[in-house]
């Protein structure tokens, strides 16, 4: 019989949150970016079969990147979840808040339990409003941390420099295809060269309020895609005036997380 | 949503169905699930009565009356009975008016959750057939005269015609020509469709066909309502195509429903077909 070493706990939380993280950054990025009717869903995915960006309800859309089989298995308990409380209540029981706190619950356990692997991958939940002050999207990582994002978030491989042209250029009140083309150029953008995502590549989704149905989440399909992203050139969309107007902190700083306890540059608290 | 993790069983990969997923985490929520005392429970709720469907080229239109009966009284004036079951079907439901309600959200539930998980719609006749599953789980309270029959009518997307389907208590699914009625005022409403369907009506012309076969069945079932031209309440009428599901506004039905009532005060019975 061998002697197990030691391990501090210190060092097991470090070493399960940067595979979990190595994971993660494989993948490409997931943005999701606020505009005037709802807000808008944006990856970088060839596949037409397997999604990142689905409906979980009425007014919710979940987002994810990592393992697929992961974020597959809790989509699917998200759509379970949300199906029996709305059938057991009431549709408009059914809130994003909710299925984000099931999800932070079960990601916390499955991380900080010796005996799982912890899941490689990071979500968004997003629900839209009656009016865009209603809007909430909580991003949600691999430790079960919870975080609530404001007019646009990022994650995924390049989470970083995408954030970063987001928050120069993003500004309140774009339109769907503006906000779309930004989109786009940011998921394209990288630290040495810019480069075009062809619209046959891109999976994007939409919660827009103005929609007639209940059930706000809508599909943008390849010829829309087109488009859009024909009639203008990509890197130039709805170039603000006042690049950190909107957008919080304007640090020139950029921290990637949004987390007012993380002070940029440092790595976040890996348990919540 | 208080308990911490998520239960195993929503992260079990598996089924796609609702209702299956439902019978194994909360079986009680299950309307089959309930086991009822011995007796004849029929006139301890409402019911609901006449449903009537018809196809035209390009579509179908499923209508239903507005009253709910116990016995001898009229439970209700403005009960609904016809729901969109998705964005291309409907369902309309005849019998214990309670458990035909839950029988429906349980049905939308099923369609729009397989939709989800799958990311793809069920065909037209899978949807046929969970809803007869549906009904045929509910075999032990129908013969304790809690029967639930419906007809269901939707667009069919691949074969791009409308489609009825009617079913018994057994979950006994039978795919119907042209048009179909369920119901205690069924008998009347599908004679009135013999005489004045024909199956080059438009829209329009369907529309007012199920209208005059409801006002028929008004006439001769008492438990079937008229149109109520002082509380102006009119039949529910939907429309399915191929841009999807369509409930006829208040207005759309009243001017169909004050025509057919006009000139019913000109002849009583109706339009007359000719005799051969």
């Amino acid at each position: 019989m061998s002697m197990p070493f030691y391990v501090s706990p210190e060092q097991l939380m470090k070493d399960r949150a940067d595979f979990a993280r190595k994971g993660i950054a494989r993948g490409r990025s997931v943005a999701v970016v606020r505009y005037a009717d709802g807000l808008l869903f944006v990856s970088e995915n060839p596949s037409a079969a397997l999604h990142k960006v689905s409906e979980i309800y009425d007014r919710i859309a979940f987002a994810a990147v990592g393992r697929y089989n992961e974020f597959e298995n809790l989509r699917i308990a998200g759509v379970r979840l949300a199906d029996m409380r709305g059938y057991s209540y009431d549709r408009r029981d059914v809130t994003g808040r909710g299925l984000a706190n099931a999800y932070a619950q079960t990601l916390g356990t499955i991380f900080s339990s010796g005996g799982e692997k912890p899941y490689e991958i990071e979500i968004f939940v997003a629900e839209v409003g009656d009016g865009a002050a209603d809007d909430q999207v909580f991003r949600l990582t691999f430790d079960g941390q919870v975080v609530e994002e404001k007019d646009y978030a990022v994650m995924g491989g390049a989470a970083d420099s995408v954030t970063t042209y987001l928050r120069e250029r993003y500004r309140l009140g774009l339109s769907r295809d503006e906000a779309l083309r930004l989109a786009v150029a940011a998921l394209g953008h990288n630290d040495t060269a810019d480069r075009t995502i062809p619209a046959d590549d891109l999976e994007v989704a939409v919660l827009d309020r103005t929609r007639s149905q209940e059930r706000k989440f809508k599909r943008l399909l390849p010829a829309v895609l087109r488009d859009v992203l024909g009639a203008a050139p990509a890197d130039e969309p709805a170039q603000a005036d006042e690049p950190a107007q909107a957008s919080g902190p304007a640090e020139p700083a950029a921290p990637t997380r949004t987390d007012p306890s993380v002070s940029p540059g440092e790595e976040p608290p890996v348990a919540p | 949503m208080t308990d911490a993790r998520l239960p195993d069983a929503f992260l079990t990969p598996g089924t796609s169905s609702f209702s299956d997923f439902l019978a194994s985490v909360s079986p009680e929520l299950l309307p089959s699930r309930r086991v009822l005392p011995p007796g004849d429970a029929a006139a301890l709720a409402p019911h609901g009565t006449t449903i009537v469907a018809a196809t035209f080229p390009g579509g179908v239109v499923i209508a239903g009356d507005r009253r709910a009966t116990m016995g001898n009284v009229i439970a209700q004036r403005d009960i609904e009975k016809v729901f969109p079951a998705d964005e291309y079907s409907a369902v309309g439901i005849a019998g214990t008016a309670g458990l035909a309600v839950e029988m429906v959200r349980l049905f939308q539930t099923e369609l729009e959750h397989y939709e989800k998980i799958e990311g793809t719609t069920l065909s037209m006749d899978g949807k046929a057939n969970r809803l007869s599953a549906l009904i045929r789980n509910n075999l032990g309270m129908a013969m304790q005269g809690l029967a639930v029959v419906p007809l269901f009518a939707g667009y069919d997307l691949s074969q791009e015609i409308g489609r009825i389907f009617s079913y018994d208590v057994t979950g006994g699914r039978y795919e119907e020509t042209a048009f179909h009625s369920v119901g205690s005022g069924s008998l009347f409403a599908r004679g009135a469709l013999k005489k004045l369907y024909r199956d080059d009506l438009d829209q329009g012309g369907t529309v007012t066909a199920v209208v005059q076969a409801l006002y028929d069945a008004a006439d001769d079932d008492s438990a079937t309502g008229g149109p109520d031209l002082f509380r102006r309440i009119f039949p529910i009428v939907s429309v399915i195509t191929a841009e999807g599901h369509t409930r006829l506004g208040q207005d759309e039905v009243a001017a169909v429903a004050d025509a057919v009532v006009a000139s019913r005060m000109q002849r009583p019975d109706g339009p007359s077909a000719p005799l051969t």
